[in-house]
């Protein structure tokens, strides 16, 4: 599987992406600058966190315009599985490839800390290796985590099963309805605020993250043998 | 619109003394016309008064300075530079240097504490290193008051602010509160960088010819004179000076971070030096002075952000996020190609000249024509020093004896001073993870990092008990630089250096002088016994109201190397059983310890006495042990005592303990004797540790329990760990949010 990391200026959590993915899982991947303008030979694509553009506007409303994001919208389209954490998460919001917004954090302050996360829906490509309901210890580190959305799009959201990661026990952010990941339609694009590729190395604390890109690779491989066999 | 022709004309310079509102001394003025054998002009009186400054030029910190050792054989480059550097093998090296930004966050602490982040992040990228961590040190007054809890909240919101953004984490630092700090807070900031040895840089300016470029952001009037108003006390007029506070964009500076650090690959680069204190009139003379050359540079090409700015006001702005650099000639284009990509521009302002002169063109004309060399050497000022009164009456006081009825209570109150309870509050603002590097987040002795694709990691710490150095300066500076490798040690690494920022009050009291030489003197006979060398450092002296000097605190930033990161140690208990030693006897040392604060609320009688030799030939033992496996969790103790490190070692874990001890319960638990520690061991390792360390005292073991025990010879005293834990964690978050 080879993977796209895009790099935006202010992008900051770029590196840690390309890492979780080369030596967590072993896989080929790539920084790719956001002014290129095709992904084409790419499987799967990441978009990390950081501040991009400084975000000294709305988080992510500069870099949708990026010269790369008709690309990676064109991806989502052929359904290569496309990830958003933290601030590729707001980007993925500007986008229009997720539905809501993101608030400041309630209480308004930058916070830090490795949180409990509730795997509401583990029939993705991306939590098959999780337990459904399971609880993971996965860091967040955001200023504007506060997911927001109308009540019309909180119904599809649950009805479609598509809040893929809760907070569990206290909200960190003020959230609405602890969502801390959520799903497209079709299933290949999420967007989440906790950092998988921060939990990738048992070194550091906590190696739950890494389940989350093996998922991705165990459904890239059984897709490729799908399309091989068909 | 200011205009060059509203400045005061050579004459009357001299004759209305405009140069002493402008921070030069009578005496200054007149070595200034010698050295240039005429009136100076106001561009030129004002490049002399910023690089003059006490913050520029060291003039007065200089002779207590060279008490430091500088050299040691892992030192690759010593103070004088951005920053120093220091081998950790491999052909790698960490680069590293604290500094400090009191007075900008004394009037403006948002941005003050930002660009005191941003700066001191250019002074270790320009020696072409990648920053890696960042680690801060802060004193507050008494969050009893509103300005001082704004203060607080908004110096941590601005390190916060810069330090997420640029994605550099921050693992570490300390936080201390006391009533000499109200009005005078201290913002001392470190960076710690990772380089190949073949990648470091210089700031020089050599090579006749070569193109002096410049890089990052437009030059506006943000900042001017801000190193000549950090050299002068705090006051109600301080207010005024709020236009001398900069404006950090953390976003410009990452996008300038990777542009130079790729720069730093290129064989064209010559030197590279920060624009810093002083701006561009620092950076273009002591880049001219180090490679003993000129520089000739048309400020008309420089990068303005505001229309008509004076000579004046180019040299002396402090905008934020630019660089100097020097480039081999012809090589323009390439430079300019790699920081467009990062859409940044790279400009062609002036080239390096034979003759030893900074001349500087404005409109066709020279606006200044001044000897490099004469900017970077200010003339030496050897202050009168007086032994204060209050150091002799406290060293002939007799001991001071505690009187305690409830020692649960007490050992509750001290755990909830703002001091000593936890900075949790702080550090989840702060991005201590992002690098997915750190190995030690913030809380433990010290924090470490890993150094990515080696089996090694690097300690880091910052440090100072500035009460003990209010009783006792010399002894208090041993303990600062002691008690900092004590925590490096602690985490299983080798201590190998430090930065140190010196802040004190104004030298020009005699009384304040002695502090610093006298605190400098201990320092360095505690770098030169734990072999430690000094290797860069900022001085910040004024630090001062109407209401008198702060403590003397000297803050020590030191990193250790990890050798193998299977070394790394926490302060926390690990499991059930294991065996609990203490080493080093608890003598009744309580002047300025932190019981002694609660109960009288002041400091007073003799600071704790600090044998250098039993220093060193401990923390050798207790890495011994640590390196050999046989340790499962190390603790320093320091302030607050044996209570403290007791229950901090228990927070955040499962377990308790059950411990006994010979002697009365008040020195055991608080006294705050040095080369102490508390260090739990697991019952295989029992025999070869005890065999290592002869003198560390079995106390007991840790116990699958919520109650701390602690035993006495005719007492016991029993502590509800979960309880004192909330209160603990929560003290801080519940002063700022009941008062706010």
């Amino acid at each position: 599987m080879k993977t796209a990391v895009i790099v935006f200026p202010g992008s900051n959590c770029d590196q840690d992406m390309y890492y979780a993915i080369k030596d967590g899982l072993g896989e080929e991947v790539d920084y790719v600058w956001h002014a290129e303008t095709s992904l084409d030979g790419y499987d799967a694509v990441m978009i990390p966190g950081g501040f991009s553009y400084g975000d000294y506007l709305r988080s992510g409303a500069i870099a949708r315009f990026a010269g790369i994001m008709p690309a990676v919208i064109q991806a989502a389209k052929e359904g290569k599985p496309v990830l958003g954490v933290c601030n590729g998460f707001q980007i993925l919001l500007e986008a229009g490839l997720l539905p809501g917004a993101m608030l400041k954090n309630k209480h308004l302050k930058f916070i830090c800390e490795t949180v409990d996360l509730q795997v509401k829906n583990n029939d993705t490509q991306f939590t098959k290796l999780y337990d459904q309901d399971e609880i993971i210890r996965i860091p967040i580190a955001h200023g504007e985590g506060n997911y927001f959305c109308d009540d019309a799009t909180l119904k599809k959201l649950q009805d479609n099963n598509r809040i893929v990661f809760t907070y569990s026990g206290k909200n960190p952010n003020g959230s609405r309805a602890d969502i801390a990941g959520i799903i497209n339609e079709t299933g290949n694009v999420l967007g989440m605020m906790p950092h998988p590729e921060r939990a990738a190395d048992a070194l550091l604390g906590s190696d739950d993250g890494l389940r989350l890109f093996q998922s991705i690779l165990n459904h890239w491989r059984e897709s490729a043998h799908a399309a091989y066999t068909s | 619109m200011p205009l060059t022709h509203l400045e005061p004309s050579p004459e009357q310079i001299e004759q209305e003394k405009v140069y002493r509102t402008m921070g030069l001394t009578e005496e200054e003025y007149q070595k200034v016309r010698k050295l240039l054998g005429r009136k100076p002009n106001y561009t030129e009186t004002g490049l002399f008064s910023v690089m003059w400054s006490e913050h520029c030029s060291y003039k007065t910190s200089k002779p207590v300075l060279k008490y430091f050792p500088t050299t040691g054989k892992h030192v690759l480059q010593g103070p004088g530079e951005g920053a120093g550097i220091v081998d950790i093998g491999d052909r790698q090296a960490v680069v590293f240097k604290i500094e400090s930004h009191n007075h900008p966050s004394a009037i403006e602490p948002y941005q003050g504490a930002a660009t005191g982040v941003g700066g001191i992040i250019r002074d270790v990228f320009s020696m072409g290193a990648r920053p890696v961590a960042l680690l801060d040190s802060l004193r507050f007054g008494d969050l009893d008051n509103a300005r001082v809890r704004y203060l607080f909240e908004e110096v941590v919101s601005g390190i916060a602010g810069y330090g997420n953004c640029i994605g550099i984490p921050t693992v570490g630092g300390e936080l201390q509160f006391d009533p000499c700090y109200n009005g005078n807070p201290l913002v001392n900031a470190m960076c710690v960088g990772i380089m190949n040895h073949e990648d470091i840089q210089v700031g020089q300016a050599r090579g006749i010819g070569n193109t002096v470029m410049y890089v990052g952001a437009s030059t506006g009037r943000d900042g001017i004179n801000g190193a000549t108003f950090a050299s002068e006390e705090i006051s109600e007029k301080s207010d005024e000076k709020r236009s001398a506070v900069q404006v950090g964009d953390p976003f410009m500076e990452k996008l300038l971070v990777e542009a130079c650090l790729e720069l730093t690959k290129h064989e064209a680069l010559v030197g590279i030096q920060d624009m810093g204190a002083a701006g561009l009139v620092s950076s273009a003379s002591e880049m001219a002075a180090k490679a003993g050359v000129g520089i000739h540079m048309n400020l008309d090409l420089i990068p303005q952000r505001e229309t008509e700015m004076t000579p004046y006001e180019m040299m002396l702005s402090e905008s934020q996020e630019r660089m100097l650099i020097v480039i081999k000639k012809g090589s323009e284009e390439e430079i300019k190609a790699i920081f467009a990509r990062w859409g940044l521009h790279a400009v062609a302002v002036g080239e390096v000249i034979e003759e030893e002169v900074l001349r500087l063109e404005h409109k066709g004309r020279i606006v200044a024509d001044v000897p490099s060399d004469a900017l970077a050497s200010a003339p030496v000022r050897h202050m009168p020093s007086q032994v204060p009164a209050s150091y002799i009456e406290n060293q002939s006081a007799p001991a001071w004896e505690p009187e305690i009825h409830n020692y649960e209570k007490t050992i509750k109150k001290l755990l909830s001073q703002p001091t000593l309870a936890s900075k949790e509050w702080v550090t989840r603002q702060y991005d201590y993870m992002v690098q997915t590097n750190t190995v030690v987040a913030p809380g433990s002795d010290a924090a470490v990092v890993r150094v990515r694709g080696t089996k090694k990691g690097l300690a880091m710490t910052t440090d100072c008990n500035a009460k003990y150095l209010a009783l006792d300066p010399g002894e208090g500076g041993k303990i600062a630089v002691a008690e900092a490798a004590r925590n490096i040690v602690c985490s299983g690494a080798v201590p190998l250096a430090i930065t140190d920022c010196l802040n004190f009050g104004s030298p020009e009291n005699p009384e304040v002088f002695w502090q610093i030489d006298e605190s400098v003197k201990g320092m360095a006979k505690a770098c030169t016994v734990l072999e430690t060398p000094v290797i860069s450092g900022n001085v910040s002296l004024y630090n001062e109201t109407d209401r008198g000097a702060i403590d003397p605190t000297p803050v020590v930033g030191m990193v250790g190397l990890v050798e193998d990161l299977d070394h790394v140690t926490t302060a926390l208990f690990k499991h059930e059983g294991d065996l609990v030693y203490v080493i080093g006897e608890a003598k009744p040392e309580f002047g300025g310890s932190a019981l002694q604060l609660l109960l009288d609320g002041k400091a007073s009688g003799k600071a704790p006495a600090l044998d250098l030799e039993l220093e060193k030939c401990r923390q050798a033992q207790v890495l011994e042990a640590i390196k050999s496996g046989y340790v499962a969790s190390a603790h320093d103790i320091s302030e607050g005592g044996l209570a403290v490190a007791v229950a901090e070692s228990a927070f955040g874990t499962e377990l308790g303990c059950d411990l006994h001890f010979d002697k009365n319960p008040a020195e055991e638990l608080f006294s705050e004797t040095q080369s102490r520690y508390l260090i739990t061991v697991p019952k295989a390792a029992q025999k070869e540790f005890e065999t290592l360390i002869p003198d560390a005292v079995l106390v007991g073991a840790v116990t699958k329990s919520e109650q701390i025990n602690l035993a006495f010879a005719s007492s016991t005293v029993t502590l509800n760990r979960t309880e004192l834990e909330n209160e603990w964690r929560g003290a801080l978050s519940c002063i700022m949010s009941a008062k706010n």
